[in-house]
């Protein structure tokens, strides 16, 4: 896992026409109202979003899981999918990482597909750091006064090293405060197949976490990676709480529109 | 290479133990202020990203280098180390380790041995072997007699006593120190402790001491402290026995400084600590003080298994700063006595695998939710995360070794439900079609979705589908998109 912080893609000298879209298996199941989101606001900069549909999961279930061969059959299906040289969207930190830092390992390099899966990583983007990096967008919030509080993951904090992306597009709201939370860094306690094999651990961690992000005081949670949601959504319903995260593509969706 | 071990792991699962100090919420309360207070301290001597990571990669490339010829390093330190007067024993299993020591203690017809830190004696179960054969060891570092009163393991490799609280180990001192009467007093209790154990170095023939660096070049080791008792372990007994992994050996003397930073700024967030020993040899004729005998036992028990795979070796780059605990969300929750293993969080879930096997292990290896805290904390860049991962699958035996030899217990943690799952998911993500049908199936009878899904919904509201995939929803926008047909 490369955490050092010179991961940074290099970017394209022109502006892409065209992106792939990759939305990741939770939120396809889970939470597509983020991937339309996510795809509207690419289209509304002037992109145009390829949806490859024999798409399905990175693979990254099983290779964190110890079964690196049933992740490697998953994501030789999903590499074959971008033949064409356009930037890969990818609406999850997490996903984005796999697919960047850990499908060339996975692979290895004498795999018939290596070369395919280098130039891939080189492509992959993570979408807030798509619109802050490559699309340089300027957003126009046309929402009400709110406060907000960010969970990052860590794959896109210690990975991808996207952490402040997220950030610097909700500073842009003009009607959006952010507010902080205690142990901003610290993990939700999700990590897939985690939250259910050590599950007291990982409900500590989410517990703690669900605090924290009660405490801030903010009116709305958003998040760039769909697996935390889940877990803290989850997490902060159970207890009753009324707080519940949303991907941070539907809101910044919400706030682009003309509000009733 | 045999992984020999004296003690199987604890009974009790690494969940059970977990539990038990989750549902202690002053422990956890004191843990985590603790490991708040060490992040802190840390951070304070890092202001500088930029010179953090331009040191960081400094240390992690003296530490590959080293590792790179480790064998001939060895060799070197050996002969440099007799050309010193320093003898040297070869320990490939902890009873091997145990064995030299006793031996030495025998010849020597000594009792009793003062220890100064060391992990590696923790290790192979020095004092255990020891006390089997009626010789005393006495810790000599307070955090490690406060523990040894106890009757307890160390709960961290830099702080062993963290888990106890001041009322704790005054209550332990009152109880277990003879003539001694209550005091939560810090200042005392360490003048209680001091006391103790002056009267045992003054008494004492053996020291026995733990190795921070060892430099092949000279045939110096190098011992970190705060306290003077490693400097009154290694110096005022007649004999002074050292003890390390086969892996902290460096080339050269001036590979030491680099990492002694990187070391102190992380470990307890001192730039120095209070005493640094280069130790090069015994008394010399002549010399007024200092031991007239001198060893160095190097165990290797498991090391040269991470040595021999490619895919493991960063795991020995490891100089035992103990941040990775300090910075970790599990360790922080349960503290190092749940884990098991002398080595616990997650530079324990790394090596205990090459100590104790895969099969003992395997609850260790996943007990993490790799979001990499550890590994961005390491002063030598180990990339823990990814060696989980890779111990995972060698645990599970998911997939063909990329390299020999084989780990201890490869395959041990495979569990038949969770190969059969993972089989099947990839058998339905990797063809469209079946995966089309899946999730057709699971969004239009999500009201079918159950209510209790495993641990999942213990703390959690359980996950239910959304009405319409996202793939639907991409499918249904392109049609309306699409020129109306005539």
């Amino acid at each position: 896992m490369n955490l050092s912080p010179e991961h940074g893609n290099p970017c394209p000298a022109a502006r892409p026409h065209t992106v792939y879209f990759f939305g990741t298996c939770l939120i396809d199941l889970f939470d597509p109202r983020a991937g339309i989101s996510a795809m509207d606001i690419l289209e509304q900069e002037g992109v145009r979003v390829v949806f490859p549909e024999a798409q399905s999961c990175c693979g990254q279930p099983a290779y964190t899981s110890g079964y690196p061969a049933e992740a490697l059959a998953v994501a030789e299906q999903q590499v074959r999918l971008f033949t064409e040289d356009w930037p890969i969207v990818v609406p999850s930190g997490s996903c984005a990482g796999m697919m960047k830092h850990h499908w060339p390992r996975l692979f290895g390099a004498d795999h018939p597909l290596a070369s395919q899966v280098a130039a891939v990583a080189t492509r992959v983007y993570e979408f807030t750091e798509f619109l802050v990096k490559i699309l340089n967008v300027k957003l126009e919030d046309k929402g009400q006064p709110t406060k907000v509080v960010l969970h990052t993951s860590c794959s896109a904090r210690r990975e991808m090293g996207v952490h402040l992306t997220s950030k610097a597009l909700l500073g842009q709201l003009a009607q959006v405060e952010v507010v902080q939370q205690e142990r901003e860094a610290e993990c939700c306690g999700f990590g897939g197949a985690f939250s259910v094999r050590h599950p007291e651990l990982s409900a500590a961690m989410a517990g703690d976490k669900a605090q924290a992000l009660l405490a801030s005081g903010a009116e709305q949670l958003v998040s760039a990676d769909c697996g935390c949601l889940a877990n803290i959504n989850g997490t902060l319903a159970k207890s009753g709480k009324s707080l519940k995260g949303q991907h941070i593509a539907t809101f910044l969706k919400s706030r682009l529109e003309p509000q009733a | 290479m045999s992984t020999h071990t004296l003690h199987p792991m604890p009974q009790a699962s690494f969940r059970k133990r977990s539990q038990e100090v989750l549902d202690n919420p002053a422990l956890r309360k004191s843990f985590r202020g603790a490991m708040d207070f060490l992040m802190q301290k840390r951070a304070a001597q890092f202001p500088d990203p930029a010179r953090l990571e331009a040191l960081r990669r400094q240390g992690e490339a003296i530490r590959q280098y080293s590792l790179s010829r480790l064998p001939e390093l060895l060799e070197q330190l050996e002969a440099n180390l007799k050309k010193n007067g320093v003898q040297v024993h070869w320990a490939e299993t902890p009873v091997q380790a145990q064995e030299i020591i006793a031996g030495i203690m025998a010849r020597a017809d000594a009792e009793m041995i003062v220890k100064g830190k060391s992990m590696v004696s923790e290790e192979i179960e020095l004092n255990h072997a020891l006390e089997a054969r009626g010789i005393a060891a006495l810790e000599s570092d307070m955090g490690e007699y406060i523990v040894q009163l106890a009757g307890e393991r160390p709960s961290h490799i830099i702080m062993p006593a963290i888990h106890k609280t001041k009322e704790e180990i005054a209550r332990l001192f009152a109880e277990k120190v003879p003539g001694v009467d209550y005091t939560d007093s810090v200042d005392e209790l360490i003048q209680i402790g001091r006391q103790v154990l002056r009267e045992k170095f003054r008494a004492t023939k053996v020291g026995l001491s733990g190795v921070n660096f060892a430099v092949a070049e000279t045939g110096t080791i190098c011992l970190v402290e705060n306290e003077g008792n490693g400097r009154m372990c290694t110096t005022v007994p007649d004999i002074h026995i050292a003890i390390t992994g086969i892996e902290k050996v460096v080339e050269k003397l001036e590979h030491v400084p680099p990492l002694l930073a990187l070391l102190t700024r992380s470990a307890t967030g001192q730039a120095v600590t209070t005493y640094f020993n280069w130790i090069t040899g015994p008394r010399r004729p002549g010399e007024l003080d200092g031991p007239r005998e001198m060893h160095l036992v190097l165990v290797d028990n498991g090391r040269t298994q991470a040595y021999a795979r490619p895919d493991f070796r960063a795991t020995l780059q490891c100089i035992r700063c103990g941040a990775c605990m300090n910075h970790c969300p599990v360790y922080t929750r349960i503290g190092g006595l749940a884990y098991g293993t002398t080595y616990p969080g997650p530079i324990g879930k790394i090596i205990s695998p090459h100590m104790l096997g895969l099969k003992g292990t395997s609850d260790l290896v996943t007990a993490s939710s790799l979001c990499g805290a550890c590994g961005e904390v390491c002063p030598v860049k180990i990339p823990i995360p990814q060696l989980l991962i890779d111990l995972r699958a060698r645990s599970q035996a998911g997939g063909p070794d990329p390299h020999t030899p084989p780990l201890a217990g490869e395959g041990e943690g495979r569990k038949p439900l969770l190969a059969l799952s993972f089989k099947l998911w990839s058998r339905l993500y990797r063809s469209p079609a079946l995966y089309r049908l899946f999730s057709f199936l699971a969004t239009r009878f999500r009201r079918l979705t159950p209510g209790r899904q495993g641990a999942w919904t213990d703390s959690r509201t359980p996950l239910v589908p959304a009405p319409r995939s996202l793939h639907e929803l991409v499918r249904q926008r392109e049609l309306s998109r699409s020129p109306q047909k005539p």
